[in-house]
């Protein structure tokens, strides 16, 4: 599919243009992303689509194209178009068609590919993507449309010969074709990401960029700012988020380069080789294709009634733009953190179960970075997802209880989370049986402050010359109480005694 | 009794249930009359022992007073159904030796209702042609001869192999398919009886597709009844065929015979082409009179875009072929030719496999869909297809039938024709409209020809509307009272 070029005026961004040797150039990126529709089945037949089977066990007698077989479609397939649609606020087409892409490929078993071209079920929607500094921008929505997936040629079995494994040859997928309405590569990275994010929150598609579940084809041109629009290039099948942004890094400035030294652009389709970090044009024999698109006879035109759209509209989950300002203002968290919490729905779930576990009241700051950083780096540690999570949101919403009164300091909170995460047991428990609750009488706060400057009178005498140097008191303080003594006691006894007054 | 394939379908079905004769003894005599019929090449593939099998369950069946209304009557089957376990091959060279593991599901049908295959009967490749000689397993020779010549006649096509064995009495009943014409025009040849049901009303699943929105199965019998009671059992609705009905199927027998009195027969004038044969015309003028005599009221109307059909199909199905046929690339069944690389082999298969028409139509079709002729062909023609079924239905306001000739001509011979495509295509003007806009037509033998040839006259009726079309068929075969025979020439 091609992406047709007609955008909102968007003003160039400094930042975002990039300097050459003649002056600045803009990027001008639109993504067409292929997405597996998350269904049992593929979509004209009743195979399974299970990933990692062993090759052409997940194969119908429609899959493999034997004569006078016929494609019928998986209504499952069109619900989750639709909910991918209305995720995507766009319009939905109550009647579209199915053509046929017609080519040979040993691994396409019909010599054609069965999408839809001239009338997509999902017409014109937007996508919000996320920036550094809070920043948004829309990102226009062209079209969606159903199509199925070929199989997939094994070139390396043997000297002299190709296989072919047909398991995913008519796998469901949707392409999602974005306007040409991206800057730089952090807003390709960001849009990829943030549809990822709506896709995982529908259930429609599960991401997966290593199973090849969402890959991306990228079309990069390059233009003087605000200037007419220059000649694309299309970066096929990128499949992590890190190389669309590599590919479109390499192939602006390779653009770039040709367009300064006068030559010019030719319009083709490319590849991205991740380990040369570099993309390279494919053969032209692979573009000469007339792909002789007509309607297939083998399917009616697919008419939805609106009552079905409905129905599913009724039905969508909180999507994550309508999460992430939920989680603004009933908790009066930042943009920043909201959208890291918004990023995988079950994050954001078990911050919202963190806060209502408990009384109300709970410091959502606080409780945003325990589970945003404690518990995330912990889990990474272990590569766990936030599901498996041996700490329930309920024991870290009183971790951040017993932090917030004042019972534990921050220090020790951090030893009672490693404790909580190895042996599943509650921070209240934990504190009580290791004696961890934090001191706060000033009396033995006062003894191991005086035997301490006791110990050290050179240091004791330095630090009343340059007051930086009470830290190293305040250190030596919590370390003779195990980290137990409230270091703001500490601090301001410590100050007291040394003479400083309380502004130093 | 003494010759058993002198029955008719329904003869032999009362005579089975009657316990007058056992299936297996039928299935013989027709095992039989196929070996000695051998010349007329319509069989390419006979089933001798499954039949044999088929009829001693159905005898088991009838025995106990069981079975379904096709139960143990012998059947031939056109090579484009896929038959589990049984070579199925659409006559082409690129499906050799091709035994699908599945079975059609109008085949299944019959098998259901009790039916006994016979064998696999010849056809034009991919049912491309109108004279069953594109086959690559040789042309079919009518059982008819002109008075007084030896000549091999073609019976039609492309389902040539459905009508020469219905004619010669070599199967009871045939399934056929009708893409432009493929079932009525060769009923025309061999004085039997075709019907082409209306679009979805039987499954395409496991029949080899020619062109998708043309193609529908239906039988080849002797007489009206017969093709009433094979239809009943061919035709329902199939989940598995997107483009089938969802409407129950009518008992078709049961409205034979109640005339058609009152009944608003359409003659559409521009189907009176330049250069027909005046023993045509004529036939058609008696038709009108017969049925104006048995009391149908004559209605003249018009089909202004009659003129644009042949060559409007002669897009639409080319296309819809080139597409179809695109599977047989040698990778996965049938032939394969090796070559030195993927394209070379692609290219040396299906050089090889694949007969002149149907490489002439592939190539048609693939130029009509071309970027830059898209519109100018495919699109256009979709558009006079619309403009050819707006016609029928404008015609259907004012009539309930419509009646013409079935082809333009009686059979030819073999050779005839074939080194001009074009007027081999001519063939198909009076039926492609039916395909085109969907409709079911039916042709009956209605008279010979000075030669001594059958000629056919075709009945269109409305869509899903085949009892009035199977009633004004009966009435019509009533008036004709077509008895003639082909001579048994053939008989070794």
């Amino acid at each position: 599919m091609s992406v047709t070029f007609s955008m909102a005026h968007r003003d160039p961004r400094d930042e975002d243009l990039i300097k050459g040797a003649t002056g600045d150039w803009e990027i001008i990126l639109g993504l067409e992303v292929h997405a597996q529709i998350t269904s049992k089945a593929k979509l004209f037949s009743g195979s399974s689509t299970a990933f990692g089977a062993e090759p052409n066990t997940q194969v119908s007698l429609v899959d493999a194209a034997m004569p006078g077989m016929l494609p019928v479609i998986n209504r499952y397939c069109v619900e989750q178009a639709v909910k991918t649609g209305l995720g995507l606020r766009a319009q939905i087409n109550l009647r579209s068609v199915f053509d046929r892409k017609n080519y040979f490929y040993p691994d396409l078993p019909q010599g054609y590919q069965i999408s839809q071209f001239k009338d997509p079920i999902v017409g014109e929607g937007e996508v919000i993507i996320d920036l550094a500094g809070g920043r948004s921008v829309s990102v226009g929505i062209e079209r969606l449309h159903m199509e199925q997936d070929a199989g997939k040629s094994v070139h390396d079995l043997g000297p002299g010969s190709s296989h072919v494994d047909l398991n995913r040859s008519g796998v469901a997928l949707m392409e999602i074709v974005s306007k040409p309405d991206m800057r730089s590569s952090d807003e390709a990275r960001a849009y990829v990401t943030k549809l990822r994010t709506i896709l995982r929150y529908l259930g429609t598609c599960d991401g997966n960029m290593e199973e090849g579940s969402l890959r991306a084809d990228v079309n990069v041109s390059v233009r003087r700012p605000g200037g007419p629009l220059g000649t694309r290039c299309e970066i096929k099948n990128v499949n992590s988020i890190r190389f669309i942004g590599q590919a479109i890094e390499y192939e602006a400035r390779r653009q770039i380069e040709i367009l300064e030294d006068g030559g010019s652009i030719t319009q083709e389709t490319r590849l991205f080789d991740p380990k040369a970090g570099e993309t390279r044009s494919m053969r032209s024999k692979e573009e000469a294709h007339d792909y002789r698109y007509f309607p297939d006879p083998d399917l009616l035109p697919l008419v939805l009634e609106q009552a079905d759209v409905d129905r599913i509209a009724a039905n969508l989950p909180e999507l994550p733009d309508d999460k992430k300002a939920r989680l603004m203002s009933e908790y009066g968290l930042s943009a920043y953190d909201a959208t890291v919490l918004i990023g995988d729905p079950a994050t954001a779930d078990y911050y919202e179960a963190v806060m209502k576990s408990g009384k109300p009241g709970r410091d959502a700051k606080l409780a945003v970075n325990w589970v945003t950083s404690d518990l995330f780096g912990a889990l990474n540690r272990e590569g766990r997802s936030i599901e498996a999570s041996p700490v329930s949101p309920k024991q870290l919403g009183e971790l951040v209880d017993l932090i917030t009164d004042g019972t534990i300091s921050g220090r020790i909170a951090k030893d009672v989370f490693d404790s909580m995460y190895k042996t599943g047991r509650d921070p209240a428990e934990i504190v009580e049986k290791e004696g961890l609750r934090q001191v706060t009488d000033t009396g033995a706060i006062e003894a191991a402050v005086d035997e301490i400057m006791a110990a050290n009178p050179d240091k004791v005498a330095q630090a009343k010359e340059k007051p930086a140097l009470a830290g190293w008191f305040v250190g030596q303080v919590m370390k003779s109480t195990s980290g137990k003594a409230n270091p703001q006691v500490v601090n301001e006894i410590l100050r007291a005694k040394l003479g400083l007054s309380s502004d130093d | 009794m003494s010759d058993l394939t002198k029955l008719t379908l329904a003869g032999a079905r009362d005579a089975l249930k009657a316990k007058e004769i056992t299936s297996v003894e039928l299935t013989t005599a027709y095992l039989e009359a196929m070996d000695h019929a051998q010349v007329l090449n319509a069989y390419v593939l006979p089933t001798a022992d499954k039949a044999l099998e088929m009829a001693k369950a159905s005898d088991a069946k009838l025995a106990k007073g069981e079975g379904g209304p096709l139960e143990g009557l012998p059947l031939g089957v056109k090579d484009l159904f896929a038959t589990e376990g049984v070579r199925t091959t659409a006559c082409s060279h690129i499906l050799d030796n091709f035994i699908p593991p599945y079975e059609s599901t109008v085949t299944s049908n019959l098998w259901r209702d009790g039916a006994v295959m016979l064998g696999k009967l010849n056809n034009d490749e991919f049912a491309m042609g109108s004279s069953n000689e594109t086959s690559f397993f040789g042309p079919v020779v009518n059982p008819w001869r002109r008075h007084g010549d030896d000549a091999k006649l073609v019976p039609g096509g492309s389902s040539g192999g459905s009508s020469a064995a219905v004619a010669a009495k070599i199967c009871l009943a045939a399934t056929a398919t009708d893409t432009g014409g493929s079932i009525r025009q060769p009923a025309s040849f061999t004085g039997t009886v075709g019907i082409k049901p209306t679009y979805g009303r039987c499954s395409r699943w496991g029949v080899v597709a020619f062109a998708s929105s043309l193609d529908q199965a239906g039988p080849i019998t002797r007489d009206v009844r017969d093709a009433a009671i094979m239809l009943g059992s061919m035709a329902g609705y199939d989940e598995k065929d997107s483009t089938s009905v969802d409407k129950p199927v009518p008992d078709y027998e049961a409205v034979l015979g109640r005339g058609v009195k009152g009944l608003r027969v359409g003659i559409p004038k521009e189907y009176r082409v330049d250069g027909m044969p005046a023993e045509i015309d004529a036939l058609w003028t008696r038709g009108i009179e017969w049925l104006k005599a048995a009391g149908a009221e004559i209605v003249d109307v018009s089909l202004p875009t009659t003129k644009y059909a042949l060559p409007t199909y002669y897009i639409v199905a080319p296309a819809e072929a080139s597409s179809n046929l695109a599977r047989y690339d040698g990778v996965r069944y049938g032939l394969r030719v090796e070559g030195s690389d993927i394209t070379d082999m692609y290219e040396k298969t299906r050089a090889e496999g694949f007969g002149p028409e149907v490489r002439r139509r592939i190539l048609i079709g693939t130029y009509v869909l071309s970027a830059g002729y898209y519109d100018a062909y495919y699109l256009k023609a979709q558009k006079v297809r619309t403009l050819i079924a707006r016609d029928f239905a404008e015609a259907y306001k004012t009539c309930d039938v419509l009646l013409t000739p079935t082809a333009p001509s009686a059979a030819f011979a073999i050779g005839e024709k074939t080194a001009d495509p074009l007027s081999m295509y001519l063939n198909d003007v009076f039926t492609v409209t039916v395909n085109l806009a969907g409709l079911p037509g039916i042709s009956v033998p209605a008279g010979l020809s000075s030669e001594g040839l059958p000629l056919g006259l075709q009945l269109i009726g409305r869509t899903f509307d085949e009892e009035t079309l199977l009633r004004a068929a009966f009435a019509l075969e009533e008036a004709a009272a077509f008895t003639a025979e082909p001579t048994a020439w053939w008989k070794a």
